[in-house]
């Protein structure tokens, strides 16, 4: 792996970060709604680094949680994590990011704003779901019907992060388009 | 700068890294076939003995179960619902435990221990040509661009309250990824000069 890619792949990795230690107030999409921006993080590693290089900043991302540095949202992170209820989720965010920058290959032909709609939104919520709501079901014992349900609370959340996906990504792919790798 | 470890040197802290990585996992094959509350319990105790152990600060870590608190109160009810109460608290009781067990190793260790523990894991990379010390290059930028990051996000902030009156906006987050997105290229021209990754001791 080239240098550069190595220090993109470690930018969207601190990016991640850096949208869970953003304090909720920086975040105004909607009051009372539990929101974890990271998701955000993972949808644009996705859509701007493509398939391989997305999952692995992800990849580095949780591996870096993993060695005790407390980076997911709420200051949580070490091992301890990897054994909660919710680790399907976190599972789910390498393959998700991988997907979106899949798909955001595979529709270069339409504008970016849909094409990084389409794949934060496919990649971010339907792929990490995936993960989430089975891993809930097993590691607590529910139904996957049960466990669907206690995750649906975070999907209007999710959607608002699909939205800003697309328009960040629309916005970097004008103002900085040598930045946007998943198309280059 | 970021770390969750408690600071100080008890037995804990000087216990291989390896060693307690293993003695996770041991641990939570071992617990994977214990369905009995009344076996839980006890492996409960241990692991809040292993925290006390460790003094005041190492009790304070329990604090930990507070920001699962509503996460677990809402599978009990789940449970609670589907008429399977008494296992559900045998469930979140094993998750607590795991949780618990698996933290005590992250307070006691320091992240370059636990760096060089996992170290030898990344061997296999250098197969395929790939320096080994890759993946701790990855996580030095990380933790350097973080709270950079952050800074360059105040800065915005600041900016913009002064422009508007509110404190900030999704608006910001374009800009934010322009200019921090500019910093990173300016970080692998200068790892390039100075002879890239390659020039890493094995």
């Amino acid at each position: 792996m080239a240098d550069r890619s190595l220090v993109h792949v470690a930018f969207y990795a601190a990016l991640i970060a850096a949208l869970g230690l953003l304090p909720p107030v920086a975040i105004p999409f909607l009051s009372g709604v539990p929101i974890t921006a990271q998701t955000l993080g993972v949808m644009l590693a996705g859509v701007m680094l493509g398939p391989v290089r997305g999952a692995l900043a992800v990849l580095l991302f949780l591996f870096i949680v993993a060695l005790g540095a407390p980076l997911l949202a709420g200051g949580r992170g070490g091992l301890g994590v990897f054994f909660s209820p919710s680790v399907g989720f976190l599972v789910g965010w390498p393959v998700g990011a991988f997907v979106a920058g899949w798909i955001m290959r595979a529709t270069g032909r339409l504008n970016v704003l849909t094409s990084s709609a389409i794949a934060a939104a496919i990649g971010g919520i339907v792929v990490v779901y995936a993960f989430g709501i089975p891993g809930l079901a097993y590691k607590a014992g529910l139904s996957l019907a049960e466990a669907a349900v206690g995750s649906a609370v975070f999907i209007p959340g999710d959607l608002l992060k699909v939205a800003v996906t697309a328009l960040v990504a629309e916005t970097i792919s004008r103002g900085l388009p040598a930045a946007f790798l998943s198309r280059t | 700068m970021i770390a969750m470890q408690i600071p100080g040197d008890t037995w804990a802290h000087r216990l291989p890294a390896g060693l307690k990585l293993v003695a996770v996992a041991v641990a939570s094959i071992l617990l994977f076939q214990v369905s009995s509350f009344w076996t839980l319990l006890p492996c409960l105790a241990a692991v809040i003995s292993l925290y006390a152990s460790l003094g005041r600060q190492g009790l304070a870590q329990l604090k930990l179960l507070r920001g699962l608190s509503v996460l677990l109160a809402c599978l009990l009810a789940l449970h609670w619902l589907s008429g399977t109460l008494l296992e559900g608290f045998a469930i979140i009781l094993r998750l607590i435990i795991m949780i618990l067990a698996a933290n005590f190793v992250s307070v006691t260790t320091r992240m370059d221990d636990m760096m060089a523990a996992v170290q030898p894991l990344f061997r296999p990379l250098e197969w395929l040509g790939i320096s080994s010390r890759k993946p701790a290059l990855g996580v030095t930028l990380v933790l350097r661009f973080t709270p950079y990051m952050l800074q360059v996000f105040s800065m915005l902030q600041e900016a913009y309250r002064a422009r508007t009156g509110s404190s900030g906006s999704w608006r910001l987050l374009a800009p934010f990824a322009i200019q921090s997105l500019r910093m990173s290229d300016h970080v692998a021209e200068a790892l390039k000069a100075r002879g890239g990754s390659d020039g890493l001791t094995r």
